[in-house]
């Protein structure tokens, strides 16, 4: 009896998954078909035939807006990100496995910023970046430094505001992995690298780096892809330089062809081949691993 | 961990404490004035209260975001809910079960302006669902809600963030010992009693931080309720993302620490209900 009624919901449940599943991808589908729409088509079915004609309107330049520039900043600041994201996670991850003072606040501080409102946050560093540059302006005008009065504009910027702005929401994602990584990480392989004469140092670099890497690109996963899409926090952070999402969102209220789909179709395709690569290279130290016949996964996910 | 401690001083502690002093500052149409004054509250409260029972401009801005909030709560719940169900408790190999949930969040790391523009080939008045009705002969005429609407802003919601609320669900269900579930089958209890006394009750934590996740995205959103309300509706994001294009910034940072206020409550309130702490 119990077999049955268990069929029965999972025949449900699997529907209503699948359902789920088409929700999720069946819009994103239909903007890749509909880029491919002919110079006739317009923004809906039916498709006036197949071309690549809105791609190569793309590549010559979406009207008075850069794209490209916009790209190659976004995906600049999404490596900076994701760099500094490991790196911040990582160091952090470590030295919350020893009690300090102040734990708790700093884990406290760090969950905060995940569910604070971003518009508040963005806010706030829009906010600090107008007083700091209020503050140069003043410097220079009291004591008459020629470069601020006359070349200094605002210290607000790609590598400084929406840095910090995109670290206070990649960050989080960051750590959080670090605690569930080394909340499973058996202290027995440090324990016996010590014993053989490593120091902390070569415990960390040559025993805990090449077990935990496979949730390390994850992180980077993580950073990279969040920065690149990032917008709500961007928004007031990023002065006068606009990302690609910036760029897009203004473009959701101009642009009336298929190009903006051809957009979609591109900035997709990079999220993607990103995506998949990094799973791939995950799936494949990970079975690398398993053919080695080690333990050093042992412990972990 | 004195780096990390140094980015979110700089870029977290410090630009909330700004927008808090700054919010009791003055302004002109071209600087803001150190000062320490009541008057951007008071020009968000105005006649609030005396107006009763019609709402102002604030109340109502609230009262919408709320109502969202709420509706877009409780879709991604069931939602989510049930998606993480299947995956914990129907499918049976690892493999599996890891492939269908990156399946859930692939999109997640793609562009969420994207993923709204693409329902405008769907929903718009030429678009797919409307030609697909008048075919089949449900509508005579095309629906005009179904883009730029509350609707399609309620619909992007439960499209952007479901996931925010499976990951946390599906991480308490993982954590479910599966002998509770024959203890309460042999005890008599049926797929339906099972469910509402054992397993919902153990996903508390989880369904609590879906639920923040959820509900303080979508208090401070503004870019989801712009684009898909085509710039119609009203939210307190909007409000502040206003103001803060015409630097009016100590009546923005005014707002931003009610809404803030707000969030805080909330959180607030659901915590008493679950102990999240037990959960980190």
């Amino acid at each position: 009896m119990r077999s049955a009624t268990r069929t029965r919901s999972f025949y449900f449940l699997a529907t209503v998954f699948t359902a789920f599943i088409v929700f999720l991808y069946g819009p994103m589908v239909i903007i890749v078909l509909l880029s491919f729409q002919g110079p006739e088509g317009g923004l809906t079915f039916p498709m006036n035939g197949i071309s690549v004609f809105w791609f190569e309107r793309l590549w010559e330049g979406v009207g008075v807006i850069d794209i490209w520039r916009a790209f190659r900043r976004s995906v600049g600041l999404g490596l900076v990100v994701m760099l500094s994201t490991v790196v911040l996670a990582l160091a952090a991850g470590l030295a919350f496995r020893q009690r300090f003072f102040g734990a708790s606040f700093v884990f406290f501080v760090v969950v905060s910023s995940l569910i604070v409102p971003s518009i508040v946050v963005s806010l706030g560093i829009g906010l600090q970046f107008q007083l700091l540059d209020n503050v140069v302006m003043w410097f220079g005008e009291r004591y008459d430094i020629a470069y601020v009065n006359d070349e200094f504009q605002t210290t607000m910027g790609l590598f400084t505001s929406a840095l910090g702005a995109h670290l206070t929401w990649t960050l989080p994602f960051g750590l959080l992995i670090m605690f569930a990584v080394f909340n499973r990480f058996n202290p027995a392989h440090e324990e016996a690298a010590r014993d053989l004469g490593a120091n902390p140092w070569q415990t960390i670099r040559y025993v805990v780096i090449p077990i935990i890497v496979p949730s390390l690109i994850g992180v980077a996963l993580f950073g990279f892809t969040l920065s690149y899409d990032e917008l709500a926090r961007t928004q007031q952070a990023a002065g006068s330089t606009n990302t690609l999402p910036l760029d897009l969102q203004g473009l959701t209220t101009t642009v009336t062809t298929p190009e903006i789909y051809a957009l979609g179709t591109v900035t997709l395709a990079v999220s993607f081949a990103i995506i998949f690569s990094t799973l791939g290279l995950v799936m494949y130290l990970q079975r690398r691993r398993s053919a080695h016949g080690t333990d050093a996964g042992e412990g972990m996910v | 961990m004195a780096p990390l401690g140094i980015v979110f001083l700089v870029f977290f502690i410090v630009p909330l404490v700004l927008t808090l002093i700054v919010s009791f500052w003055d302004y002109t149409e071209y600087a803001i004035i150190p000062d320490f004054t009541f008057r951007n509250y008071q020009e968000i409260f105005e006649g609030c209260i005396t107006g009763l029972p019609d709402l102002c401009m604030t109340f109502k801005t609230y009262w919408s975001t709320f109502k969202f909030s709420f509706i877009v709560w409780l879709l991604t719940l069931v939602i989510g809910f049930t998606v993480s169900y299947f995956l914990r408790f129907h499918v049976r190999t690892m493999t599996m079960q890891i492939v269908l949930f990156l399946l859930c969040t692939i999109p997640f790391w793609t562009s969420n302006v994207i993923r709204m523009i693409s329902w405008i080939p769907l929903l718009g008045r030429n678009g797919l669902v409307n030609q697909g009705l008048l075919d089949v002969g449900l509508i005579d005429q095309r629906l005009d809600w179904l883009l730029y609407s509350e609707f399609s802003v309620i619909l992007a919601f439960v499209h952007l963030y479901t996931l925010f609320m499976i990951v946390p669900i599906f991480n308490s269900m993982l954590r479910i010992d599966e002998s509770l579930l024959e203890a309460a089958y042999d005890a008599g209890a049926s797929g339906w009693q099972t469910l509402v006394n054992v397993v919902i009750p153990l996903c508390r934590p989880g369904i609590a931080i879906g639920s923040i996740f959820v509900i303080t995205i979508i208090m401070g959103d503004f870019i989801t309720i712009g684009i898909m309300g085509g710039q119609q509706i009203a939210s307190i994001g909007k409000v502040i993302h206003v103001e803060m294009q015409y630097l009016q910034f100590p009546a923005a940072a005014a707002n931003a620490v009610i809404l803030l206020a707000a969030v805080l409550m909330i959180i607030y309130g659901l915590t008493r209900v679950v102990d999240i702490r037990k959960e980190l």
